[in-house]
């Protein structure tokens, strides 16, 4: 068989092969890690101009001049899209996942290098597509990140709608082929490629974290592929599956007989998992630092892998409770209003296990510490009104208002971020071989927490209140009109809080080339990944296989000189 | 949880990698990029748990597919000129016999593909008797199996793109009824992924002209004979579908 030190020196020289067409897994996870950064910066641009078109709308801004209502509607879109798919997915699972999986299971590399060059390069190629929308005539597309038909599949329906929507569905497509590639790569390297003594219940709840989202993006991502190769039929072949007669504009389309609710079946049974696969990543960094922070083992271990699996489970079984308005018989409703809802024990389990590994610990508050209980904070925030949603009857009430956006901004983006950051502060040492800055690091936290639940909190009341989403003005209609002053609020809150992402870039930035050096193992942390220097040679161990004799947490040891034991440490350290 | 007894002698634990030691077996390590002893049981595992993978994901393209087939052959259209509603699912006249005979063809590619792998597997396992001094297997000549298949694989594909001629010829278009529309969808979408699977198989037979180690090629021959088994079990099924839930 091959000793690792075979393989390192076969380390590739070139730039090219170094750096841009690199099949070192390290190197892939970087960029896709400065691939999402590209794209928040983007998305989070976009959400700027929408905020401050909301507040001035005949002002003109840099960059769009005068945000017509169309306009709007595809700065949402494109917001929505590069968010879920460019951040969110890319993130948590292509950027860490990709670097820290192979070394937290004690593996060399993924199990298909070139597979995973491939998909991050697809990503890429995913990514340039969807940005091109914004450049060809008609602009970006209209019809929401959800890309409902009929407005989705008919070219005359709207600007946007032609070229630029066929852009967006492609984009989306390629996107899902990269994602099946990743999931595939993830799953069999986490079956196969653990180093001796790495059973699957010693993993880190990273490793069965990025698992399971691999699990489910296997699942989900191919219903996406097949649901957007109907639309771009509909839209460019002349079938029917989503498109019902229809007239735009007077003449009357080609259309007849489809359904506008199979594709949101389709769309919604991959999106509802795609919640999932964008804060499970989140959920396992959060479990890894609020061990490690608290010196403390993660409270029930097990209970934490299973509920992970069982939020998995459910989460392909709830996509009904998006559709509570489309007509849905009310039996089904019930149904999936109830298996949401299940979805909650299993979330109350995490937060609680949570809460149980800080109890009582050693709690060393440093920034990524911060950014994991501020992911505890925001997933209890906006996981507590999901509940709420759940309820046909309330939904019928809080449908298309800012009472979803504040609740998915929350859950699905802001917590997710948060574990991005907390990932990024936790990891940047071992990836770039020096410290972030500690005191501006607490700074953008505590901005950025406060921030957010400035922007986000307020959008409750103005859905309660009746303020819909998606509208471009609501300098028109009265009883819209009184809300003015909350989106005064969550717009100056909005440009505070980007403003302080700033500081995160500049650290991060500076502290990769004038950061002090770190250590092989800052945190006093016990996964793999520490063992190895920093940052990890080519082969990840440097010619040697670890091997793990401990479980992943093991903090706080009685009667240690040091209290922890390391995942590698001798078993002369029992293990009960 | 794990604690310490009381015999541990802590100073001596080492945090680095300087403790850990050398690497013996598990039999995870090898084969991957740039790996010069490739451990060839370990990659064939793991590409056939990647092939496992595939295949789901195959598969729910397919039962995705499927669902969009039976909730659209069950919608009903208000039809304004006699004010209720209809099925406007439309009828396809399928070209049978030629389906039929390239049915027949994959099936016998399945067969040889077979072969191809059994061959290569019985090839690959004599291998390491071939550095034996003294041992001479003989010059044995066999039957190229893998390009039969490629070129059963090719007929497949040249026959159903007859058959697509042949529904135009009778007028069935894509967009002639949703019964059309899925007739190309589900068969198009089938030869796509077929071949991916005969790039495979070529793959596998440019290989074999480049001398590479026969160990290695038979990994990539046996997955991609899983793989094509898999393609004519979905044709047998995306088959069945346009046939009986017409």
């Amino acid at each position: 068989m091959a000793t690792s030190a075979t393989v390192h020196a076969h380390a590739p020289q070139g730039f090219i092969r170094k750096y841009i067409f690199s099949l070192d897994h390290k190197v892939i996870g970087i960029q896709y890690f400065f691939l999402a950064l590209t794209a928040v910066w983007v998305g989070m641009f976009l959400s700027l101009l929408m905020r401050i078109h909301l507040l001035w709308p005949g002002a003109s801004l840099p960059l769009v001049g005068e945000i017509k209502p169309e306009t709007y509607l595809s700065l949402l879109t494109m917001h929505g899209t590069i968010m879920v798919f460019f951040v969110l997915t890319t993130a948590p699972q292509g950027g860490f996942g990709n670097y820290f999986l192979p070394i937290q299971i004690g593996a060399p590399d993924m199990a298909f290098p070139v597979l995973n060059m491939l998909s991050f390069w697809t990503t890429f190629v995913a990514f340039v597509t969807i940005i091109a929308a914004f450049f060809v005539s008609g602009g970006a597309p209209l019809h929401g990140w959800t890309g409902y038909p009929p407005l989705s599949a008919i070219p005359q329906a709207g600007p946007g709608e032609g070229l630029g929507a066929d852009l967006w569905i492609t984009s989306i497509a390629i996107f899902c082929l990269a994602s099946l590639m990743g999931a595939l790569n993830f799953l069999t390297t986490t079956l196969d490629m653990r180093a001796k003594g790495m059973t699957m219940m010693r993993l880190p709840l990273t490793v069965w974290s990025w698992f399971i989202t691999a699990i489910l993006g296997l699942l989900a991502f191919g219903v996406l592929l097949s649901a957007g190769i109907l639309l771009l039929m509909d839209r460019n072949l002349g079938t029917s599956f989503y498109v019902p007669l229809v007239v735009v504009n007077g003449q009357v389309m080609g259309h007849k007989g489809g359904s506008p609710l199979l594709w949101q079946h389709l769309f919604w049974f991959f999106g509802h998992p795609e919640v999932y696969i964008a804060i499970l990543p989140g959920m396992g960094v959060t479990s890894q630092i609020l061990s490690t922070f608290s010196r403390k083992p993660i409270f029930g271990y097990k209970a934490m892998v299973y509920a992970m699996l069982a939020i998995g489970f459910f989460g392909f079984m709830v996509w009904g409770h998006h559709m509570f308005m489309s007509g849905m018989s009310p039996y089904s409703a019930f149904a999936f209003s109830l298996l949401t809802m299940c979805i909650g024990v299993p979330s109350a389990i995490k937060t609680f296990n949570w809460l149980g590994t800080m109890w009582g610990g050693h709690i060393r508050f440093q920034t990524p510490m911060l950014y994991a209980i501020g992911f505890v904070s925001l997933f209890v925030s906006g996981g507590l009104s999901g509940p709420f949603l759940a309820q046909p009857v309330l939904d019928i009430q809080l449908h298309d208002t800012y009472f979803v956006v504040g609740h998915f901004h929350l859950i699905m983006g802001v917590a997710a971020i948060f574990g991005m950051f907390a990932a990024t502060y936790y990891w940047f040492p071992k990836m770039f071989g020096r410290m972030m800055n500690e005191t501006w690091g607490r700074v953008h936290f505590f901005i950025t927490l406060a921030g957010t639940y400035a922007i986000f909190m307020p959008m409750h009341y103005l859905g309660i209140a009746g303020g819909t989403r998606r509208y471009s003005q609501y300098t028109e209609l009265a009883y819209l009109q009184k809300l003015m002053p909350i989106h005064q609020f969550m717009t100056y809150a909005a440009i505070i809080t980007i403003a302080a992402q700033f500081i995160f870039v500049i650290n991060l930035f500076w502290s990769m080339f004038r950061g002090p050096r770190a250590s092989d193992n800052p945190w006093q942390s016990t996964t793999l990944e520490w063992t190895t220097a920093t940052p990890p040679p080519h082969d990840n161990f440097g010619g040697v296989t670890p091997v793990v004799n401990h479980g992943p947490y093991e903090y706080g040891v009685p009667g240690a000189a040091r209290d922890y034991v390391m995942q590698t440490d001798p078993a002369t350290i029992s293990s009960h | 949880m794990a604690t310490y007894s009381p015999t541990t002698r802590v100073g001596q634990l080492g945090g680095g990698g300087d403790v850990l030691p050398p690497s013996n077996g598990g039999g995870d390590d090898g084969g991957f990029q740039g790996s010069s002893l490739p451990n060839y049981g370990a990659r064939l595992r793991r590409a056939r748990l990647g092939l496992i993978c595939a295949i789901a994901t195959v598969s729910m393209v397919f039962i995705s597919l499927t669902s969009a087939y039976v909730v659209r052959q069950g919608l009903p259209t208000y039809d304004g000129t006699i004010n209720s509603y209809v099925r406007d699912w439309g009828m396809v006249q399928l070209p049978w016999q030629l389906l039929a005979i390239n049915t027949l063809l994959l099936l016998l590619s399945s067969l040889t593909m077979e072969a191809a792998r059994r061959d290569i597997t019985r090839r690959s396992a004599l291998a390491p008797l071939k550095s034996i001094p003294g041992i001479a297997l003989g010059d044995e000549k066999s039957f190229p199996w893998l390009e039969v298949t490629v070129l059963l694989g090719l007929g497949f594909l040249v026959g159903q793109w007859f058959a697509w001629g042949e529904l135009k010829s009778r007028g069935f278009f894509v967009d002639t009824n949703p019964n059309s529309s899925f007739v190309y969808l589900l068969t198009a979408a089938h030869a796509v992924h077929l071949l991916g699977g005969i790039i495979a198989l070529l793959w596998a037979s440019i290989t074999s002209l480049q001398h590479k180690p026969v160990e290695g090629r038979r990994i990539v021959v046996d997955v991609a004979a899983w793989y094509w088994h898999f393609m004519a079990v979905l044709w047998i099924y995306v088959f069945a579908l346009l046939a009986f839930a017409r």
